[in-house]
């Protein structure tokens, strides 16, 4: 009986692990969500923008210290918030120099070939921005410092990690604010018409080019906003980029390619697949169970489990 | 053909061979012999990845598993069992390509990104897998008893022999397999799969094969990395950025081509090598970095690699382009080869049915496309299948050819039961298609388009060329269309193409989804004389048109469908008249009017 109640303690441990943990996930998979909805592209570098807005995060708090005014508690969130429109400029640009020329209405409507150009394409941007990650920021582990890693709030037996639980609280409000954002302005319907339609949205009158270059800078801000929340959970280096954004699939197949609500869903659920594994499997064995899982997904519902049914590319 | 371009392509590969072992020979720096062997360790494993992505077009991003598992069965067999990497390697090529069974069955039901993507997460999870069962870093033991019995040699230059020998041999492997009907098949499919598998190519057992090669092969310089640097990581081993280097050296060298990933490899390894021997130690990711500019630069420059660059270049001069493959062959009369039209159908129409549909169903969602015909195509006839649109005839088509399969009912040709074969199996029992909108291998020749087709009714290269050019000859495309690159062509060559493709393997039956359509009035009369032609030579043909008007003067039978179903089947002149038919084209509204003003 003991035992049975000790078992229950840690799976809802896990699980509210999992949830918290989640709600950054989600966010993380709403950014890439976003840039595959509009742009049909699929973004192997998202990992590596995730990745800079972790050490962008540190910079801002740690490192240089310019938010060390606002204190431990304020500092670390605000500093996630700012990374969305430093890595939002890095994106745009980006893409006006350089993904531009292989992505776009062009190659929205093309075979195959054209996929493979663009996606081998952001394959090259995330070697240099890994590896040139390691040349700035070396290869050492860091970590945003906030007292609330190490504390937690306690409700019942469970515990919540203070610096996740606020991560999580923020990741929500951030996702809230996008979803608003996307169906009442005027910038984000139209984001979404280009989604729907890049052709039909060209012909009465949006630049398509210009929702993409948008897009991306907003998808890639946002995984860096996820990226800056979650530095204060857990330690990184330049690579982390690789292992994330086999993650963030998961997450974005999960809730069906092209749905951006599904995306935070499946980035929720991924999250949570996550520490209830550590139930089951050894540490390590973290990712190689998302991996699997992601397969999974992959093989037996590649339309997703909350998106609307997607032709297999 | 083939032949003589065979051997210069052994000449170029051994003289390549001879002058590498030359320069190393006279090499005495042990860091730039390492480098040496590198290139050649890093061209092989391009050329893994180049069997797979190069020739089939699914792009992997992992093939790091297979790299991995040959290093590690290797060391593993090495430290944990005494065996020595002469037989650790072979056993890890086994293994890697078991691996690739086991990868591409899942697999290879998935296209484009989802197949990108899947691949990447194959070597990412054996990664944590090798470092959680305590294998961070192996070193292989030094043998100083017997080295060579354990492949352990002091004179640095043996290891680039052996990784000049392992290159050498994947590169004949290659060029064979370019210049093969597999080489071909999957070309093809890197094209156009639907298109293949209609014209009796099984893309699966295509892939399948080239992924078992492709694992071998980078199986095998996973082995010989092992050996050279002594020590495995599954950083090293399983880490993205080998994946990476696979794709950038076939993809910078050249795509398609095993010279590419040769190329590839002898510029950016050096160049990576020396920037890290360098610089490294003060600029820590100096080859990720130099490897993701070398993608981007050649991605916007040269998308197709090098190789395709210099040809071009090089061939600017001369008339056509030729790539490599089945070449021009050396005019082939095509007086001679007509003489062998022996059609394998008998020409006399028989009142037996060649095709049998029993109750075919096929449903989308709640929708009937399909619904519940019966229908007989006789031997010998030309059978119009008409209707307006959605009426359910192309879906017709596609479950009759295996694209679709039918929810229920049964297809029966020439007393062989149909239901449930794929595409490429009912290409064999003998029933060609075209398709509504052309599919063509845009990048190939109309000659090597119909090659494809005619690999069904051929056993080898020749015969199959033969038979193309035939089938090119009956549609009247035999002559110096033959050679134009396909994706150039007009609308009525690319269907005339299209015939000869189904035509080429000597089909009994002919399934024609709306060959006439977007043809001018004199095109359409050739296409109609052709068409009767062939029907002449014995062909049975079904027809899809939704224009009456050409169909009458065409067929010997028409059946109508209208919402899925079979709503009329007769002979012309009757069907024209039936009620059902004008009121499916024309409308209730408008039959009733016309009565109206006959009374």
């Amino acid at each position: 009986m003991e035992e049975l109640k000790w078992f229950a303690v840690d799976f809802f441990q896990a699980v509210t692990a999992g949830l918290l943990v989640g709600g950054t996930y989600g966010l993380m998979c709403v950014g890439l969500g976003i840039i595959f909805g509009v742009m049909r592209v699929v973004n192997f570098a998202q990992g590596d923008f995730m990745m800079l807005g972790m050490y962008v995060t540190y910079y801002l708090v740690t490192g240089f210290g310019m938010l060390a005014f606002l204190g431990p508690y304020a500092g670390p969130v605000i500093g996630a918030a700012l990374a969305g429109p430093v890595v939002f400029v890095i994106g745009w640009l980006l893409h006006r120099y350089l993904l531009a020329r292989v992505t776009g209405a062009r190659v929205i409507s093309a075979e195959a070939e054209g996929h493979y150009t663009q996606i081998i394409m952001t394959l090259g941007v995330a070697l240099v921005l890994a590896n040139g990650g390691l040349i700035l920021f070396g290869s050492t582990p860091l970590s945003v410092q906030t007292p609330m890693s190490r504390e937690s709030w306690e409700v019942g037996l469970i515990f919540f990690n203070q610096a996740r639980t606020v991560a999580f609280v923020l990741a929500i409000l951030f996702a809230v604010g996008l979803y608003i954002f996307l169906t009442k302005s005027d910038l984000g319907k139209m984001l979404r018409a280009a989604a729907d339609n890049p052709i039909a949205a060209a012909y009465v009158g949006i630049d398509v080019d210009r929702s993409h270059r948008f897009a991306f800078g907003l998808g890639v801000g946002i995984t860096a906003v996820a990226g800056g929340l979650l530095a204060s959970t857990q330690s990184f280096q330049p690579y982390i980029g690789f292992d994330f954004v086999i993650v963030m699939y998961a997450g974005v197949v999960l809730g069906g390619m092209g749905s951006i609500l599904g995306a935070f869903w499946g980035g929720l659920t991924i999250g949570l697949v996550q520490q209830v594994s550590t139930l089951f499997l050894p540490y390590q064995l973290q990712n190689t169970a998302i991996f699997v899982i992601f397969l999974l997904i992959i093989f037996f519902r590649p339309q997703g489990m909350f998106g609307r049914v997607w032709e297999r590319a | 053909m083939g032949r003589s371009d065979r051997a210069k392509q052994y000449f170029a590969i051994f003289a390549f061979a001879a002058v590498y072992l030359l320069i190393g020979w006279f090499v005495r720096n042990s860091y730039y012999q390492l480098m040496m062997t590198l290139v050649l360790i890093w061209a092989t494993v391009g050329i893994s990845w180049n069997m797979l992505s190069g020739y089939s077009g699914m792009i992997s991003f992992g093939h790091a598993a297979f790299f991995g598992l040959g290093g590690y069965t290797m060391t593993i067999a090495f430290v944990t069992f005494g065996i020595t990497p002469w037989i650790g390697i072979p056993l890890g090529i086994i293994v890697g390509m078991i691996a690739g069974i086991i990868i591409g069955l899942p697999t290879f039901r998935l296209r484009g990104h989802y197949f990108a993507l899947s691949m990447l997460a194959y070597p990412l999870a054996m990664l944590y897998v090798f470092e959680w069962m305590g294998y961070q870093e192996v070193s292989l033991p030094m043998k100083r008893e017997a080295p060579i019995l354990y492949a352990q040699f002091n004179d640095q230059r043996t290891y680039m022999v052996l990784a000049l020998v392992l290159l050498v041999i994947c590169m004949i492997i290659s060029m064979h397999v370019e210049r093969s009907r597999f080489g071909r098949s999957l070309l093809a499919i890197k094209q156009n799969e639907a298109a293949a598998s209609a014209a009796g190519i099984n893309p699966l057992r295509w892939k399948m094969l080239a992924m078992m090669l492709s694992a071998a092969i980078g199986a095998a310089a996973g082995g010989l990395y092992a050996i050279v640097l002594l020590v495995v990581t599954p950083q090293t081993m399983f880490g993205a950025l080998v994946s990476a280097q696979a794709l950038i050296m076939a993809l910078f060298g050249g795509v398609g081509v095993f010279w590419g990933p040769v190329i590839g490899a002898a510029v950016l390894v050096p160049l990576a090598e020396t920037l890290h021997a360098e610089l490294g130690s003060i600029i820590p990711g100096i080859q990720g970095v130099v490897y993701g500019i070398a993608i981007i630069v050649i991605i916007l420059l040269a998308p197709e690699g090098i190789y395709w660059r210099i040809r071009e270049w090089v061939a600017r001069p001369a008339a056509p382009i030729e790539r490599p493959g089945l070449g021009a062959p050396a005019a082939t009369s095509v007086a001679s080869v007509v003489s062998t039209v022996e059609p394998r159908a008998s020409a006399a129409p028989a009142e037996n049915p060649l095709l049998h549909l029993q109750a075919v169903r096929r449903t989308f969602g709640g929708l009937r496309a399909v619904d519940d015909v019966t229908l007989d195509i006789k031997a010998g006839t030309i059978h119009g299948i008409i209707g307006p649109n959605g009426a359910g005839k192309t879906t017709l088509f596609n479950v009759i050819n295996g694209f679709l399969a039918a929810d229920t009912g049964s297809i029966t040709f020439a007393s062989t039961n149909l239901t449930g074969l794929k595409p490429h199996d009912v290409c064999r029992h003998g029933i060609g298609r075209t398709f509504q909108v052309v599919r063509a291998f845009p990048r190939m020749t109309v000659l090597e388009n119909v090659v494809i087709g005619a690999f069904v009714g051929s056993t080898n290269n020749a015969e199959a060329e033969r038979l193309a050019m035939t089938a090119l000859d009956r549609v009247g495309l035999a002559d110096e269309q033959a050679y134009a690159i396909a994706g150039g062509l007009t609308t009525k060559q690319l269907r005339l193409m299209e015939l000869a493709r189904a035509l080429a393997p000597r089909p009994r039956l002919l399934l024609l989804d709306e060959t006439l359509a977007g043809l001018g009035h004199d095109a359409l009369e050739d296409v109609l004389r052709i068409i009767r032609q062939i029907n002449r030579d014995g062909v049975t043909i079904a027809i899809i048109e939704h224009t009456m008007h050409a169909m009458v003067k065409l067929v010997d039978r028409f059946s109508v469908l209208d919402h899925g179903k079979l709503i009329a089947d007769g002979a012309p002149a009757d069907v024209v008249k039936d009620r059902t038919v004008i009121e499916a084209y024309l409308g209730r509204k408008w039959m009733e009017r016309a009565q109206d003003s006959v009374a």
